[in-house]
């Protein structure tokens, strides 16, 4: 089903529980080193919840449950093993949220945080390093002359530029972006869009949006979901072009939604 | 359209009849704070000098002085604030933090509330058992701060709990996901952010403080006090002590002082009160969502 590429990460029979639902069933699939891995579906369907189990952000609150295993090449950590600790696993999959969540504090301390809480003091390289993620962000060119504003003096689409840029100053092994567009207008989510384009050269991602047209502009493999099971997982060109399931064929013309 | 005209009409008369009453009652309660503060003035105010201030109280009424009290309150806030603004900022970060929501933290929250509405008096008394006599701080500017320590606790932590809670959990998340840790994301985020709130809450638990009279009355604080604190186990008098002293006497010129003491105390609660209010919308201005 998948072309052989190589395999950054590979969820297998992974379930998913808040207190009594059940709210992801038994999904596998693999994510593929330096592409775009789409999730889409429905509100509700669980491709949200699924992204969080990456960087376990489910283990903040109280009550959740993980079964099965996401398998984080090469190394071939289980990300949802007890032993796994959650805070090495948020230094190496950085995470960007649906709306633009910056720190109210200044551009410079917003990228250069993660590198201050692994110990990088060294002023010279700190800049350095948040000089290269916010033109990694496509921002530097904007803020280069204020980068000690505060990041709300940036506009929307700026400010989810500066959560990419504070997201990519680690160097993460994996990117997962929760419907990074949907509180921005067209052209700022163009410019997003033209971004994650870029990224996948240097970083693997993965991406929820709720935005068909945006997966198959942006990605190279796209997993369909509904009520929190996996329907359909193919090539984005494959999916979109020619469905194999039925529920995912109505889905994407628009039937249901 | 002549029945539509009667009754906007009528809805109308209505509107102002509720604009005139309500204006009128604010103005009542405004007036009678005015005349109460005027009339603290009128009478107090011709009698703060600087020999006043920094005169100890005496047997004739115009050669006393207030020094012993300032320096009593000063001392005795101090210890108050050493005490109650670290546990109750601690306090309050665990229980929203860190606390399990169980029942036990539920019942701990529930008392704590509870504690904010003890009367004073009681904490006065308990102070009187636990720091006076059994830990043996004796009538002491210790004893004191620690009561009223104890006494405005409840509002620190309740303050600090509300401006903690205040911020986004996006927030939160944002911190967590680039991998800080929980006590990384409170020192770095959640205080900082809070700030303002905090030190709000921390404002007005002193001003309730500073004008507490029974608790310390009935710890035994002094009312005539001839002499500064050498050290906090030395006995000491406050500021309203010593205006309820001088009220209790018959003579008129006693009478007096009190009221200026009254004026220097009310100066001193709307300075705190100004400082609040300029904390907190600086830091307002600095922190947007």
């Amino acid at each position: 089903m998948v072309a052989m590429e190589n395999h950054k990460a590979e969820i297998k029979n992974l379930s998913f529980c808040y207190g009594q639902t059940r709210v992801l069933k038994n999904i596998s699939f693999s994510i593929a080193e330096h592409r775009v891995t789409a999730l889409i579906g429905p509100s509700g369907c669980g491709k949200t919840t699924l992204l969080r189990c990456f960087n376990r952000m489910h283990d903040l609150y109280p009550g959740n449950r993980y079964e099965g295993e996401i398998i984080l090449y090469p190394d071939a950590f289980n990300l949802l093993s007890k032993r796994m600790d959650p805070i090495e696993i948020r230094m190496r999959i950085s995470m960007v949220f649906q709306k633009a969540n910056p720190f109210p504090k200044s551009i410079f301390e917003n990228v250069a945080y993660g590198l201050k809480i692994r110990g990088v003091c060294d002023k010279h390289h700190l800049s350095q390093k948040v000089e290269e993620a916010l033109k990694n962000a496509a921002l530097w060119e904007e803020v280069k002359d204020r980068l000690s504003c505060l990041a709300s003096s940036l506009s929307g689409g700026q400010q989810q530029r500066l959560c990419i840029a504070r997201a990519l100053a680690t160097d993460p092994e994996l990117v997962l972006f929760d419907e990074p567009t949907s509180a921005l207008d067209p052209t700022a989510t163009q410019r997003i869009e033209e971004l994650i384009q870029e990224l996948k050269k240097k970083y693997t991602i993965v991406i929820v949006t709720h935005n068909m047209q945006q997966a198959a502009r942006v990605s190279d493999y796209t997993g369909f979901f509904y009520l929190g099971e996996l329907i359909e997982f193919d090539r984005t060109d494959i999916l979109f072009t020619n469905p194999k399931v039925k529920k995912t064929e109505e889905y994407i013309t628009g039937r249901f939604g | 359209m002549t029945p539509l005209k009667n009754i906007i009409r009528k809805n109308k008369f209505l509107d102002f009849l509720f604009i005139v009453l309500s204006s009128f009652f604010l103005l009542f309660s405004l007036l009678m704070l005015t005349l109460l503060i005027l009339d603290l003035a009128v009478t107090g105010l011709p009698r703060i000098s600087w020999a006043f201030l920094f005169s100890f109280p005496s047997r004739f009424a115009d050669k006393a002085g207030i020094l012993s009290a300032w320096v009593g309150t000063t001392c005795v806030m101090g210890v108050t604030a050493l005490t109650a603004i670290p546990l109750g900022i601690a306090s309050g970060i665990y229980l929203e933090e860190y606390a399990q929501k169980n029942w036990m933290m539920h019942l701990i929250e529930i008392n704590i509330s509870n504690l904010a509405s003890v009367p004073s008096i009681v904490f006065g008394l308990m102070a009187l058992g636990i720091f006076v006599y059994t830990l043996g701080l004796g009538h002491s500017i210790l004893s004191a701060g620690l009561t009223l320590g104890l006494l405005i606790l409840p509002i620190v932590i309740c303050t600090t709990r509300e401006a903690i809670r205040a911020v986004p959990g996006y927030i939160r998340e944002a911190s967590y996901a680039v991998g800080a840790t929980q006590w990384q994301t409170i020192r770095d985020h959640i205080l900082p952010y809070s700030t303002g709130g905090i030190l709000t809450g921390i404002m007005i638990a002193l001003c309730r403080a500073i004008g507490e009279t029974a608790p310390l009355i009935t710890i035994g604080a002094l009312t005539f006090i001839a002499f500064l604190p050498h050290s906090l186990l030395d006995p000491f008098t406050v500021m309203p002590i010593q205006m309820f002293n001088w009220t209790s006497r018959p003579q008129e010129a006693f009478h007096v002082n009190a009221a200026a003491t009254g004026i220097i105390l009310l100066g001193m609660t709307l300075s705190m009160n100004a400082v609040a209010i300029y904390v907190r919308t600086s830091f307002r201005k600095k922190i947007q969502w």
